[in-house]
This record gives structure tokens, C-alpha cells and sequence, in this order.
């Protein structure tokens, strides 16, 4: 159990894990999420399960290293085992036919965006993407997602491969041209799914965003993740992780994920230092 | 029998300056000698009332005795005979509501130390490293599994086994022991102690089987393809907020989440642990039970210069149990009565700076028979505050009741129970402790593990529902 039976690096800084969870792949369903600890010493961190096959029973994580955790986790190889990994957690997305849909990924976003474009396609709606990055090394996922997408559009910040700009802006320019749009699933850092959240207010597209508080349990127990939706306070983690980009309070969650941010530089440097274990 | 001694024998104790400054248990405990004296007090009433006072009714005039007579090993087994976790009963217990309220003693001078005797009867039996396993029944076949490693399915799961029954407890966290070991701190209940007796329970051939959450890795109906029969013990875990402005700000806890970085994350020990936690100097707590009482005393270990506790009614309405009243003062955590929160404000970085609250009057009685509080308009003024705890209470969580048809609850999100027997509207279905009840004491969920025990044993040998 728990144990990461393949390891691959995806970007400097992006890797896949597959692990064995035989219960977990049984159940879990497109939108859903893992919480996992490294360790005894470990702090509990949630994942999105991007795949589960539940024949091989196991699950596949893409987690971008950002502090202490991710990095140690980086450190993990083939034939590790996790000391926990607890889910499948949360609402799973809507998956219904929609009509068309445009699914939206930035950064280390595309993998969360991707079990959910998957099932959006199965479900026989028209498929729309667009996936973006910093530069050309780090998008993610590129031929994963062309093989569910009917159109798929691809941003870098810097203009080294596809559009330069931001996925919002590629959203906004297919808006112009007059595309027809049900519904946009938008996941990826904060400040992306709240503008793109504003490009599509205006024309009343329903926006479905996964919000990435800082959570303990992921049960329901602590209010860690707490946001607001609509004024009023919803636990992310078994409220959602997917709620209304219309709705939700996004400046809120940025402040709260900055609660730590002292402490995470700490947690690094000493781990830098190799005052950290397992280094 | 010798000169009736008015007071208990003290039970010595780190001092408050040197304690505020670890995790490290605060009372000690008796030495025997102590444990002794303390025993002789006891009257050996013939029809003794403190039996009634115990939701478990241990024998305690009996296991007094057995500690006077110097048969520290005659007094844990009778202990044990009905209550499986003396060493965690002796240290949390509201005694004074309970065993202690009824002795005798008490109408005249202070009444037997029945939780401090408890405790060093377990402690005794702990320290000498092996401990009895309690005789088994043949095996049944039946198997039964266990929601939730609290105190109610720690109890249920043992009661069980002893009949047996093959018993796998799920528990959801990392760690078995529930509140135990997410919520009640260190130094008032050391995590030791409640992994002993989860050990105990594993040598007695209890499964255990931790980060699986039941409605969510499978659902109670898949569970009882594979069981015979179900108890649910998983508590009151959803933690209330105000729903004032501000909440949500950064540096606004709820007790659950306070205690359980420190507590089952070991946030006290960061870096060296990866949980961090807020480390505020003006820290205010709102709730007034032995939760708030938790957090204040936990902030100030965490380095807090000021650890306030915000309660909106007066001092003698404080539900916590009297000793973490007590020490809670002696360590220096500052009350605010009749005050109750009405808003929070935030500095420029979106962190609270100030705790807006109103003072408060008692009125008539209300429903609990304690004087309802009441606001006194215009009254407002602010605390300055860095860190808040809002500890103001917890209800079930919905977890399982929402992924399980059939099973009915109360108004409160609480499982519907028949009390004599802890049996849901779900054929097959048990379930017992705060789950039922809502927020209450550890004596009390393991009293509805031991009841629904006895009635699951019934089920499982009659098939009848
Ligand atoms: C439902 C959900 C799904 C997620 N899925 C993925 C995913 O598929 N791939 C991925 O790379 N990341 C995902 N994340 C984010 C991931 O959990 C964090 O990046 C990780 O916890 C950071 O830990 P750290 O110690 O490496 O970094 P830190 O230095 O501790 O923090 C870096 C950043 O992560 C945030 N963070 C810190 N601790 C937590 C925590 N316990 N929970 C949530 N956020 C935290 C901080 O606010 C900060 O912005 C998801 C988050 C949520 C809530
Ligand atoms: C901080 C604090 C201090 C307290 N102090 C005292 C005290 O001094 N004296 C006293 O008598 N009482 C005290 N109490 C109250 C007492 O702890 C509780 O009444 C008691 O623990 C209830 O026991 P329980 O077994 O019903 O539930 P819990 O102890 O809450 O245990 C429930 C368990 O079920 C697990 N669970 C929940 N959902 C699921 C699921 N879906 N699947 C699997 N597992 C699940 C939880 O993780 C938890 O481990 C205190 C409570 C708190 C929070
Ligand atoms: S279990 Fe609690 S109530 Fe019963 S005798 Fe012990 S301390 Fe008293
Ligand atoms: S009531 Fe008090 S004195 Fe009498 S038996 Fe009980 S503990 Fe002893
Ligand atoms: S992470 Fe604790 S309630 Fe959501």
C-alpha cells in the first residue's frame, strides 16, 4: 500500500507519481483529491488524483515542487512508500453534458483540469482547451490533452511555444471571435482563475474553479480550508474543492494562503541546510 | 477506622512559571504512600452513592480498597472489570459533576480523590510494564467493524473482542484515540498513554486500520458486504464559528484546527515536525469548556505574553472541569466574562489586529437552566489581538450520515440512537458517543460503546433487529 511504483519527471520542477492505493482507485472519481503525509515528522498535504486505475489499483499524482513538502516529496523514488495517503476526498466535479466547454489549465493547474476535460469529453461535450506556462519546458501534458480536446490552444508567458500570454487571454480572444460557450472549467494559481473568472462574467458563461486552500484533515474537522462563496463561509474540502468562479472570494484565499509564509521559508531553508531529514 | 481527614491529598505538580514553558503533564500523580493515605479516606459506604455518579459504575469502594490494602493489581483488575481506559477516565473526568459529586465525604469536607486514585491504579499497572490480557471468549466468526478510534469505538471494539468477535476498527486520521489525540492536550492527557491502550487492544487482536475514511473509501454499505455489523463512534468533529464579520481572517483558528496542528501535528516541535502554527503573543479564545481551557493553556506554551479567555456568561457558569478552570488561572490566562465577540478587524496584510466585543448581563434561566446572557447594547470595545481560537462548540459530522441511506438524524446532524441499545434506523447499524449525543465527555462515549457492545452481541448471536 501506498507504495510509488513509477516516478517521472515532467519539468524541472513538475513530477508524476503512481501509487499503488488499491481502495482509493476503486472509487475515486474526476474533481476528487488525496491527502498525503511523507512521514512521521510530515505535514498532511492535499493532491489531486489526476488518474485512477482501478485494474492496476493505483492512482496517479502531478505535484509541483513550491516548498519544504513537494521538494522532499521530489526526493521520493520508485519503491517509496508513503507513510499515508487518505481519500478520495471531496465533491467530485459535475460532469454532465454541458454543450460546449472550455477547460482551462495553467501551470501545474493542467493536471487537476485534466480527469475532469476527460470525463467533460466522454460525456460527449465539445472540448475546448487551453493550457498554458511560463516557457516552452514546462507545459504540461500537451499530448494528453490534444488526444480529449476537439480544439486545443496553448499559452506561454514568455512566447517560446504557442500564444504568448496568459490563458485568460486566449480565453478572452476565442470570446471575440464569437465562440459559443456553455461552460469554462478554470484551474490553475489563484490570480488565474480569478481573471479568468472576470473575462467570463460578463457574458454569463458558468465558471467552475478548484480552489487549493491550506488544509489539515480534508475531512471536515479543522476549518483550515475555510472560504467564502457567495458571503457565506464553505469548508473546501468537503464543500468542494469546485465551486462558482463568480461567487468566490478570491482575494480572501490569497490572503489565507500567505498565512505561513514566514514559516515555509523556515521549513526550506533549514531543509536546504540539511537540517532536514531524509536529505 | 482513623480521624476523618477534611482535604484531599494534594497531588503534586510542575509549577505553573516552569509548566507554561513545556507539553510536559502537569500533575504527576500519587506515589504509593500517597495513594494510600488518599485511600484510607474512604468510608467504605455500605450502599457507597458514588457508584451512581459513574456512567460505568466501577466498583469504587471496591478498588479503593484494593489500594488501601496495598493490592495496587487487585485494584486495576477491578477497575477493569467495567472501565477499559482508567489511566484516560482518571485524568479527564468531569469528577466533580460525577463520582466525586456523590461521595459522601463531600457534604462535610472534600470528597475522595476517586479520579487521582483511578489514575494511580492505571499508572501503577503501566509503570510495571506488562500488562494482564483480560480472558477472551472462543472465536464467533462474526465479524464486526468499528468507526471512528475514539473513545466509543475504542470501548466498543474491546467490549467486543473480549466476546469473540473479529473486530477492525477504520479510523480516519493517521492516529487512533480521536479526541484523545487531536484534541485534549499533552500536558493535560500524554499521547503515551492513549497508544498504550490502543496497544492493549491490539494485542487483544483488534485491527486497526487508520487513514480510511468511511463515506468516503467506502461507504457504510460497502463495509456491511464485508461485516456482519457496524459501530459508528466518529464523534462531533464539525467545529462551529460565529459567522461574525471577520472570521475568516488570517490568525483566526478554530479550536479543532488550534489544537489539532499542535496536538496530532505536532506544530510545537516545527521545523523539526513540518506542521506549522501562528505563534501569537496577544491570543484570545471564545468558548468557556474545557476546549477553550485547552487552547488558552496551549497558547501560552507556545509563547503567548497574553492568552485571554472570552466567555459571555459568568465565572460559575463555566462548563470546563474545575481543575483546568484552576490551573488554567494559575498559569496566568487572563478571563473576560460576560463579554461575547461581535466582529474582528484586520491590519493592512489581512491579519486580525482586534477582537470587537460586547459586554453581556444575565438574564432569566434558559432551557439548561443557566442564566441567559444578554447583550448590553452600546457596551462595545476592542482587544487587541494577534491569534483567536473560537471554541465555542462542535456537532457531528456529517461524513457518514450523508453517504449512508437509511440512517436517520436528529435536528443537529446527530445519528439517531435508541440510548438502551445504540441501535440507528439502519438494520445492522450501532452507533454511540458524541456521534449520538453531540459534544460531551469521554466517560460518556465510552459508556455508549460498552452499551452498544452488549447489544451487538445480542444481534450477532439472535440475528433479531
Ligand atoms: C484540493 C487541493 C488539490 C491540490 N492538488 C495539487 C496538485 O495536484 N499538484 C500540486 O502540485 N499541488 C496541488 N495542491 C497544492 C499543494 O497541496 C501545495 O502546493 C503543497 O501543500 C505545498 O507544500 P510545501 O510544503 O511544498 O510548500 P509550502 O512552502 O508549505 O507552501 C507553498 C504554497 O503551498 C500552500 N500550502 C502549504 N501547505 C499547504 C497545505 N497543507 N494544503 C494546501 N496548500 C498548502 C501555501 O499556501 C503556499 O502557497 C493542491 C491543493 C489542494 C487544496
Ligand atoms: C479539546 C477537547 C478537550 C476535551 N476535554 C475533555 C475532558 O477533559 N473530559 C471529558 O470527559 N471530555 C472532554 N472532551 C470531550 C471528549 O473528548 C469527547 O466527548 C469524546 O472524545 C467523544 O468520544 P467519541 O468516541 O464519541 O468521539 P471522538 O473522540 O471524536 O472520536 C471519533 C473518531 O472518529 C473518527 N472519524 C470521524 N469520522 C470518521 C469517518 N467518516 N471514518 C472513519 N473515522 C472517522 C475521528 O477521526 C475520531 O478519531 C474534550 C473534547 C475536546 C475537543
Ligand atoms: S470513570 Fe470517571 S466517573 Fe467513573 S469513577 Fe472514574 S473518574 Fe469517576
Ligand atoms: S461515597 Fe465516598 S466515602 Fe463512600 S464509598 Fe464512595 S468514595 Fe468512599
Ligand atoms: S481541511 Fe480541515 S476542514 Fe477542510
Amino acid at each position: 500500500m501506498n507504495r510509488i511504483l513509477k516516478k517521472r519527471v515532467l519539468t524541472s520542477e513538475i513530477k508524476l507519481f503512481e501509487v499503488e492505493t488499491p481502495l482509493i482507485a476503486k472509487r475515486a472519481l474526476p474533481g476528487q483529491f488525496v491527502v498525503l503525509r511523507l512521514n512521521e515528522e510530515g505535514e498532511r498535504i492535499p493532491m489531486t488524483i489526476v488518474e485512477a486505475r482501478p485494474e492496476e489499483g493505483v492512482i496517479l499524482i502531478i505535484f509541483q515542487e513550491v516548498g519544504k513538502s513537494t521538494k522532499q516529496m521530489g526526493t521520493m523514488k520508485e519503491g517509496d512508500v508513503i507513510a499515508d495517503v487518505i481519500g478520495p476526498l471531496g465533491v467530485p466535479s459535475e460532469i454532465e453534458k454541458f454543450g460546449r466547454v472550455v477547460c482551462i489549465g495553467g501551470g501545474v493547474g493542467v493536471a487537476p483540469v485534466y480527469p475532469i476535460t476527460k470525463a467533460l469529453k466522454e460525456m460527449g461535450n465539445y472540448v475546448i482547451s487551453i493550457i498554458g506556462a511560463r516557457s516552452k519546458d514546462l507545459v504540461l501534458l500537451e499530448e494528453r490533452m490534444r488526444a480529449i480536446s476537439d480544439e486545443l490552444y496553448i499559452t506561454t508567458d514568455d512566447g517560446s511555444y504557442g500564444q504568448k500570454g496568459f490563458v485568460s487571454d486566449e480565453l478572452q480572444r476565442l470570446i471575440d471571435q464569437g465562440k459559443k460557450i456553455d461552460r469554462a472549467i478554470a484551474i490553475g494559481p489563484v490570480i488565474m482563475m480569478k481573471v479568468v473568472s472576470e473575462v467570463t462574467r460578463p457574458y454569463g458563461i458558468k465558471t467552475i474553479v478548484s480552489l487549493n486552500p491550506i488544509m489539515v484533515d480534508g475531512t471536515g474537522m479543522c476549518g483550515a480550508c475555510r472560504v467564502e462563496v457567495g458571503g457565506e463561509t464553505k469548508f473546501t474540502c468537503v464543500d468542494g474543492p469546485d465551486f462558482d468562479g463568480h461567487l468566490v472570494n478570491f482575494d480572501l484565499l490569497m490572503n489565507r494562503l500567505r498565512i505561513y509564509e514566514r514559516e515555509e521559508k523556515i521549513a526550506l531553508e533549514e531543509y536546504g541546510q540539511g537540517k532536514g531529514r531524509n536529505l | 477506622m482513623a480521624k476523618l481527614i477534611l482535604k484531599k491529598t494534594p497531588m503534586r505538580e510542575q509549577p505553573p512559571e516552569e509548566r507554561i514553558h513545556n507539553f510536559n503533564e502537569v500533575p504527576y500523580g500519587y506515589s504509593e504512600e500517597e495513594a494510600v493515605a488518599e485511600a484510607n479516606r474512604c468510608l467504605q459506604c455500605k450502599d457507597p452513592p458514588c457508584i451512581a455518579g459513574c456512567p460505568v459504575e466501577i466498583d469504587i469502594p471496591g478498588f479503593i480498597n484494593q489500594i488501601a490494602l496495598k493490592n495496587f493489581q487487585g485494584a486495576i483488575d477491578k477497575l477493569k472489570e467495567t472501565n477499559f481506559l482508567p489511566a484516560i477516565c482518571g485524568r479527564v473526568c468531569p469528577q466533580e459533576d460525577q463520582c466525586e459529586k456523590y461521595c459522601v465525604l463531600g457534604k462535610k469536607a472534600e470528597s475522595v480523590a476517586i479520579g487521582r486514585l483511578e489514575r494511580f491504579a492505571a499508572d501503577w499497572e503501566a509503570d510495571k510494564g506488562k500488562v494482564k490480557i483480560p480472558p477472551q471468549a472462543n472465536p464467533t466468526g462474526k465479524k464486526v467493524a468499528v468507526v471512528g478510534a475514539g473513545p466509543a469505538g475504542l470501548t466498543a471494539a474491546g467490549e467486543l473482542i473480549k466476546r469473540g468477535h473479529q473486530v477492525t476498527v477504520f479510523e480516519a486520521l493517521h492516529k487512533e484515540g480521536g479526541v484523545l489525540v487531536y484534541g485534549i492536550p499533552e500536558f493535560r492527557l500524554p499521547k503515551a498513554i492513549v497508544a498504550r491502550e490502543v496497544d492493549f487492544l491490539r494485542q487483544m487482536g483488534v485491527e486497526f486500520v487508520a487513514s480510511f475514511v468511511v463515506g468516503k473509501t467506502q461507504t457504510v454499505d460497502e463495509l456491511l458486504e464485508e461485516f456482519d455489523t457496524l459501530f459508528l463512534g466518529t464523534g462531533a468533529g464539525l467545529p462551529w464559528f460565529m459567522q461574525i464579520p471577520g472570521e475568516n481572517l488570517n490568525g483566526i483558528y478554530s479550536a479543532n484546527e488550534y489544537l489539532t496542528r499542535v496536538n496530532l501535528m505536532k506544530a510545537y516541535l516545527f521545523p523539526q515536525y513540518d506542521t506549522p502554527i501562528v505563534r501569537g503573543k496577544r491570543v484570545a479564545t471564545s468558548g468557556g469548556g474545557n476546549v477553550a481551557m485547552d487552547s488558552a493553556r496551549t497558547a501560552l506554551r507556545l509563547g503567548a505574553e497574553k492568552s485571554m479567555i472570552i466567555y459571555r456568561r459568568s465565572r460559575r457558569e463555566l462548563p470546563a472541569r474545575i481543575e483546568e478552570i484552576e490551573h488554567a488561572e494559575e498559569e496566568g490566562v487572563k478571563f473576560e466574562f460576560l463579554t461575547l465577540p461581535v466582529a474582528y478587524h484586520a491590519d493592512k496584510r489581512g491579519w486580525v489586529k482586534e477582537m470587537e466585543c460586547i459586554r453581556m448581563r444575565l438574564g432569566e434561566p434558559d432551557s439548561s437552566g443557566r442564566r441567559r446572557p444578554l447583550p448590553i447594547e452600546g457596551s462595545n470595545f476592542k482587544i487587541p489581538v494577534d491569534v483567536v481560537v473560537v471554541a465555542i462548540g462542535q456537532s457531528p459530522n456529517p461524513l457518514v450520515p450523508s453517504t449512508t441511506p437509511g440512517l436517520e438524524t436528529g435536528k443537529h446532524g446527530n445519528i439517531t440512537t435508541d440510548v438502551a441499545t445504540g441501535r440507528t434506523s439502519k438494520k445492522a447499524v450501532f452507533a454511540g458517543g458524541d456521534i449520538a449525543t453531540g459534544a460531551a465527555t469521554v466517560i460518556l462515549a465510552m459508556g455508549a460503546g460498552k452499551i452498544a457492545a452488549k447489544a451487538i452481541n445480542e444481534y450477532l448471536k439472535t440475528g433479531k433487529w
